[in-house]
């Protein structure tokens, strides 16, 4: 089974092979087979290799497949080879699994849509990318798929390309993740004339040799950083993702939340090794972490699109996996990262029902009441909105965030990390129950009868119901203390693993989390359901206001961005706008065009005006050599 | 036989170079320019025996026959084109035939 390993990431290619090749041409039936069953069946033979890892391999242990020798220039020979390991196989059949259900979902969603063929091609393009990116065994492979992912992010978030202000939400994701892939490249390169190769494995090894805050791993593990930083719009990068909702709902939930703006989190619990060597860089990932899941929830408390509270959340939630990869607790970010796959996909399914149905409404003060019209939706979104908020045991997902706080918590000077992570926590729960009680609680409004499609409905319940069940191996541990998803990841990322020192530790800070997170919806409730005119007495007040509309365009980051780098630039471009190198050139230009007027003259179609410019020719020759 | 010097040969040949020269450059018949080329040719020749006679060398003459056969193969092809000319634009006249400028 394990030897099926390079289909999982081919087969969704050579599906976007055939639907880009067929170019629009097949029926809309052939496109959704093609494409759905490419990327369901890279998914059942991702799920068989996991059961077939699981069972038959020993912890720890790796399994790598050679597919071809990529290239060889003198001792840069890299390979196109697939890790396999507890890591790269929990992202693997996450991203894959998810992919399929999404891949559903949209033959309902696109239905009507003419760019049907182009947008599965992309998607598949898409899922091969990524999983090429979870698997790659060297890190010219990872940015393969790194810039692979990247590119389909551009695609589909510019998909609607007739709308200007798609294309430049999709412009402005490009250019800021550039940022990070250029910073990422230059990391690579370093790595490479440092330590003369690129296998992760080897480089891991190279580099456990240095010693721990030198040189070349904190160099190398701050140009990686500001890579994962800008996928996974971490602060203050984090200004791309917001504008990125701009693309169809599907993409927002597959592309910008269970899978590519996690390749950052990814990428740093791949090489932790390299950032156990560079504390500095390590503590920064935390700080950015925490400050930005905080800064992100405040933003997603006051935005009325419901993608944006979605997109915004989503920041906060990498801002919590960077929290854990910070403090050293890489098994509990890869796990946060598996959960919010599932509840964060689900609650971006749910909004694109909802969207749907309210012909492209996302206003959530103009929704309202939809608990009664469409029941089964309300219940999923609710369970997935639980599963973000954490409250057991309406949810079994709960813990996912909390080991996270936890681990900061434990970890040497994380006791101010765990307050802003507390707030969070609070802020989290506030603003998902906001959006649910103004979505699906209140007045409803009178609105055309509309059925969502069964092939949309039946992926976001099965992702909403994962969400809130997918803690179960987490959680037998709690209970039993046997083996769980942790202990599994740690088998790939050994990291420090810190305990409370009673046993009683761990229930009194989930009874913490869980109090948290109960306040957060309680005021959600209060404000928003039980008595909406203190919410508009406290933004009707001076500061209230100011505050209100600072968070809301997003703490004046775009404002900042704008002023500092495109205004000065666009003022450049405007002084240069008769480019100055051009002027050599275009001299050039004027020079050849004179000589050849002057040339094209001479030739008049006069036989004897020929005859005397050879004759005056040679007499010139001949006075010449004479002379000389 | 008293000897021509070669001074004079050359200098007559010069002057017949020279004179087939003014009659391309002037007439506006192409028969002859034709001719005048044919002037041109035999100066040349001209030259080639006086300087053969000069060096007693026979090479002098061979070349002479070689311009020779140029020259006739030269009247053959020209005369014919000249004839397509006639038929095509009812002249002789190279000013008026212009139309290959530029």
């Amino acid at each position: 089974m394990l030897s099926l390993l390079w289909l999982v990431p081919i087969l969704p290619l050579v599906g976007f092979a055939i639907l880009a090749v067929t170019a629009g041409q097949l029926a809309r039936k052939a496109v959704s087979v093609i494409a759905v069953g490419a990327v369901s069946l890279s998914a059942l033979i991702a799920i068989g290799i996991t059961v077939a890892y699981t069972i038959t391999a020993p912890a720890g242990t790796v399994y790598s497949q050679t597919l071809w020798q990529w290239m060889r220039v003198g001792n840069f020979a890299p390979a196109v080879a697939l890790h396999l390991d507890a890591l790269s196989m929990t992202m693997m059949v996450v991203v894959a699994f998810v992919s399929a259900l999404i891949h559903i979902y949209s033959t309902g969603f696109m239905a009507d849509d003419t760019g049907y063929s182009r947008f599965f091609a992309y998607m598949n393009l898409f899922v091969g990318a990524m999983l090429t990116l979870v698997l790659a065994d060297n890190l010219l492979l990872l940015y393969l798929g790194w810039e692979g992912v990247g590119l389909c992010s551009y695609l589909l978030i510019g998909f609607w390309y007739r709308d200007p202000d798609n294309v430049r939400a999709a412009l402005k994701a490009f250019f800021v993740t550039r940022i990070g892939d250029t910073a990422f490249a230059i990391g690579i390169f370093l790595l490479f004339t440092s330590l003369g190769t690129l296998n992760i494995p080897a480089v891991l090894d190279e580099i456990s040799t240095y010693a721990p805050g030198s040189t070349l791993p904190t160099a190398a593990a701050a140009l990686l950083l500001v890579g994962a930083m800008a996928k996974s719009a971490q602060l203050p990068l984090q200004t791309w993702l917001p504008d990125a909702m701009a693309g169809p709902t599907p993409v927002s939930a597959l592309i910008h939340a269970a899978t590519m703006v996690t390749a950052g989190v990814y990428l740093i619990a791949r090489m932790h090794t390299l950032f156990v060597m560079a504390p500095a860089v390590l503590l920064a990932v935390a700080i950015i972490g925490a400050v930005t899941q905080l800064v992100a929830s405040f933003s997603a408390l006051t935005q009325y699109d419901i993608k944006r509270i979605l997109a915004y959340s989503t920041i906060s939630q990498i801002g919590y996996m960077f929290l854990a990869l910070g403090v050293g607790a890489w098994a509990a970010a890869i796990y946060h990262f598996g959960t919010h796959a599932f509840f964060k996909a689900a609650l971006f399914l749910g909004a694109g029902v909802v969207i749907k149905m309210l012909d492209e409404e996302h206003d959530i003060f103009k929704m309202g009441g939809l608990r009664h019209r469409y029941p089964l939706t309300f219940w999923a979104f609710l369970f997935a909105a639980l599963t973000l908020a954490a409250v057991p045991p309406l949810t079994i997902t709960f813990n996912s965030k909390d080991l996270i706080l936890n681990q900061a918590f434990l970890s040497k000077g994380g006791r101010g990390l765990w307050i802003l992570g507390l707030i969070g926590t609070f802020l989290t729960a506030a603003y998902t129950f906001r959006m649910v009680f103004v979505v699906f609680f209140g007045p409803a409004q009178s609105r055309p009868e509309k059925t969502p499609a069964r092939s949309m409905v039946a992926p976001f319940v099965v992702l909403a119901f994962l969400g809130a069940i997918a803690g179960i191996p987490e959680l037998l541990t709690a209970i039993f203390g046997s083996q769980n998803l942790s202990s599994f990841l740690r088998s790939a990322l050994p990291g420090p693993t810190r305990d409370f020192p009673s046993a009683d530790g761990p229930w009194l800070f989930q009874l913490i989390y869980v109090a948290t997170a109960l306040a957060g919806i309680a005021v959600a409730y209060l404000l928003y359901e039980r008595a909406p005119q203190y919410t508009r007495s406290v933004v009707s007040t001076s500061v209230g206001s100011w505050l209100h509309r600072w968070w809301f365009a997003d703490w004046g980051f775009d404002w900042l961005y704008q002023k500092l780098f495109v205004g000065p630039y666009v003022v450049l471009a405007r002084i240069n706008r008769n480019d100055v190198v051009d002027l050599f050139y275009k001299g050039l230009a004027l020079i050849s065009r004179v000589i050849n007027g002057l040339l094209s003259s001479t030739v008049n179609g006069n036989v004897r005006w020929y005859v005397a410019a050879v004759a005056g020719g040679a007499v010139i020759v001949v006075g010449l050599v004479v002379i000389l | 036989m008293a000897t021509i010097p070669v001074e004079t040969g050359f200098i007559i040949a010069g002057l017949l170079f020279l004179l087939g020269l003014i009659g391309v450059l002037v007439r506006r018949n192409i028969i002859y320019i034709l001719l005048a080329i044919e002037i041109m040719l035999n100066a040349a020749g001209l030259a080639f025996v006086v300087a053969g006679a000069h060096w007693e060398q026979p090479d002098g003459q061979v070349m002479y026959f070689f311009v020779l056969t140029m020259a006739a193969a030269e009247v053959a092809v020209g005369l014919s084109l000249v004839l397509q000319m006639y038929h095509k634009f009812n002249t002789l006249d190279a000013n008026l035939i212009n139309r290959m400028r530029g």
